[in-house]
């Protein structure tokens, strides 16, 4: 497990606990008392630690290399995944991945960003940053599932839509207004999920849904902490300053009504145990399914325009 | 002296010559003289004035506000502002070099506008019209909550009025000061133009220096019709990000509406000159259509729109409450 900064303190005390265990062993001396009282006070620190995380910790967190992503909920939560390739006008954007699949027995199309975890995987998926061939492959997925009646989930990793000469020239920001614009159509129930970073209109442009779900470490927001830092402040190094004034937190978001629910997440986070952050967030997608699907498509609609509708803070 | 010490002084006279250069352009900037961005030509302001803010000798369009810019699209005192009751405020208390409530004051007292949109009815060449006027003269003509609730509110009333909506952009995205609220906005800004393109309501915007990420990425690229104006630079990421990203030096065009055009973003290219005549002409291509689908309606639905007309008195008694422009 590779160690963020800040843990640093936590993992050197665990480490000189296994060898006072150790130690013990070697020399037959009954070490267990002390042993088990570090390991409280180990426990304690780690409690402390991670019950009072900044801003800048949990994006480390959210952006840890094994953080699970796509493809660990997919093998986690889901039953008979099968990925659907490229938009059909010529590009296949690896940075954007989906298909159909079964959650809990109920079909849903699965449409997420991915980032992969070795530094080949990260430059076959561009880090996660789509391109407007990625928006359009979703907008290809999200029409396919309202044909056949299945409801859409899109998982979330992205620093945000790449910005690029092709990108620029294949029109990014149209790409991710016509999913807005689509998204907020859509005849069947679409549930959005932060799982890591939810930066800008790269992440929104996946996220116009009837639910809207966060991963306890994870952050959402219109220009990441770097770049705001380095517009406001004219100093890139200040992101941890920009990352407290964003309000990028799920507790923050969902005070402002920009979210519905926090998934919980284990000690640490996601990565220390992927398994219980799945089923988790499973069963938190299962509960939205069972009450978005009875709704009709209008009532859907409605419901998803209004949502958006009565976003903003403003004197009237 | 050394080779060296020659180079170091001639170095030396240069930067002196420059800095004396720059004073020299300084003295020139005042409030009668202008210089152009362009060709550098040093020009009478009240010319350029007379000229749309358009450099005489080399076309260059000058930015201008949301005031003179209603004054060139719109029939002559018929832009009547609505929604002038949405002001802005500091949800998240934001605090970057300044707070974010004295930039809203600052913003107010340097434009004397209530935020970076101003929208309402108006006339082009007697076709009325909704209109959404963005002025980037309002920090940067940055999107936050009340830019975004304004802009639907608009559009809301050009579907109730069945009226064609025009969205003039000039902005450089999303206001960071209410980070995620502010993109919530792209959302509620498109949801709304979901609803005019299912209600076969025309949608021209028109993309004006410069126009870019959050609104380059919501309301502004989603027209029926997307008008840019000569020159307008236009994009998703800054120039600088895609640079620092790619390690790279972007040719000069990059991003201009001529360029765009090349790529086909764009319907229409126009300078400032045709603007008002070029909106014109598509309003009134599109007019037929417009009303027969709304006799369709009204013939359809008597008893429905019997309902409609009480509603729309009312809007419209609300209506003569806003200021007239």
């Amino acid at each position: 497990m590779n160690m963020l900064q800040f843990e640093k303190n936590l993992y050197e005390l665990r480490e000189k606990i296994d060898e006072l265990q150790k130690q013990g062993e070697k020399s037959g001396q009954d070490m267990t008392t002390e042993v088990k009282h570090f390991q409280k006070l180990a426990d304690e620190y780690a409690e402390e630690l991670y019950s009072n995380l900044t801003p800048s910790q949990k994006i480390q967190i959210a952006r840890h290399s094994e953080r699970p992503n796509f493809k660990d909920f997919v093998d986690r939560m889901t039953e008979n995944f099968i990925e659907f390739h490229g938009d059909r006008v010529g590009t296949d954007d690896r940075a954007i991945v989906g298909g159909p699949c079964e959650i809990d027995g109920i079909p849903v199309m699965l449409i997420g960003t991915y980032k992969g975890k070795t530094t080949k995987e990260n430059l076959v998926h561009n880090f996660g940053m789509p391109q407007p061939q990625g928006y359009r492959k979703a907008l290809r997925l999200f029409k396919h599932a309202e044909k056949f009646n299945m409801p859409i989930v899109t998982l979330i990793d992205t620093p945000g839509a790449y910005p690029g000469i092709k990108a620029e020239e294949t029109a990014q920001g149209t790409a991710i207004a016509v999913n807005l614009a689509e998204l907020a159509k859509l005849t069947v129930p679409v549930i959005a999920v932060i799982t890591g970073e939810g930066c800008s209109g790269g992440a929104l442009g996946l996220a116009v849904a009837n639910k809207v779900l966060m991963l306890e470490h994870a952050y959402y927001t219109v220009i990441s902490p770097e770049g705001c830092a380095s517009i406001l402040w004219r100093d890139a190094s200040l992101a941890d300053k920009a990352a407290e004034a964003l309000k990028i937190t799920p507790e923050d978001l969902l005070k402002f009504k920009i979210i519905d629910e926090i998934v919980k997440e284990p000690q640490g986070g996601a990565h220390y145990d992927p398994d219980l952050t799945a089923k988790n967030l499973k069963k938190k997608i299962v509960k939205c399914l069972k009450e978005l699907l009875p709704m009709s498509a209008e009532e859907l609609r409605e419901d998803r325009y209004n949502k958006f509708r009565t976003k903003g803070v403003f004197l009237k | 002296m050394t080779i060296k010490d020659w180079f170091n002084k001639r170095k030396e006279l240069q930067i002196a010559h420059r800095e004396l250069d720059e004073t020299h352009i300084d003295d020139h900037i005042g409030d009668l003289w202008i210089q152009c961005y362009n060709c550098g030509a040093q020009l009478l302001r009240k010319d350029v004035e007379n000229n749309m803010d358009v450099c005489p000798e080399c076309h260059y369009h000058f930015r201008i506000n949301s005031e003179k810019r209603i004054k060139q699209l719109f029939d002559e005192g018929s832009f009547v502002e609505m929604f002038k009751n949405i002001l802005p405020t500091d949800p998240l208390k934001f605090v970057d070099t300044e707070p974010y409530q004295k930039r809203l004051d600052a913003a107010k007292s340097k434009t004397n506008l209530d935020e970076a949109v101003r929208c309402g009815t108006g006339k082009i060449d007697g076709e009325e019209v909704v209109a959404a006027v963005m002025d980037f003269e309002y920090m940067g003509g940055s999107m936050g909550s009340v830019v975004g609730e304004k802009i639907t509110l608009a559009m809301e009333y050009a579907l109730e009025h069945r009226l064609p909506m025009i969205a003039v952009t000039a902005s450089g995205g999303a206001r960071m000061q209410e980070s995620a609220l502010s993109l919530m906005q792209m959302a509620k800004t498109s949801c709304a133009v979901s609803r005019l393109q299912e209600a076969g309501i025309l949608y021209i915007t028109v993309l004006t220096e410069p126009t870019y990420g959050g609104v380059t990425a919501s309301f502004a690229t989603l027209g029926d019709v997307i008008i840019a104006e000569q020159g307008a630079r236009i994009g998703f990421a800054g120039r600088r990000v895609i640079e620092q990203t790619i390690k790279q030096n972007l040719p000069s065009n990059f991003q201009t509406a001529e360029y765009l055009m090349q790529f086909g973003q764009i319907d229409i290219l126009s300078d400032r000159a045709h603007l008002k005549s070029t909106i014109s002409q598509v309003l009134k291509l599109h007019k037929p259509r417009v009303e027969e689908k709304n006799e369709a309606k009204h013939t359809k639905k008597a008893a429905k729109t019997a309902k409609k007309s009480s509603k729309s008195k009312t809007n419209d008694e609300a209506k003569n409450e806003y200021a007239s422009v």
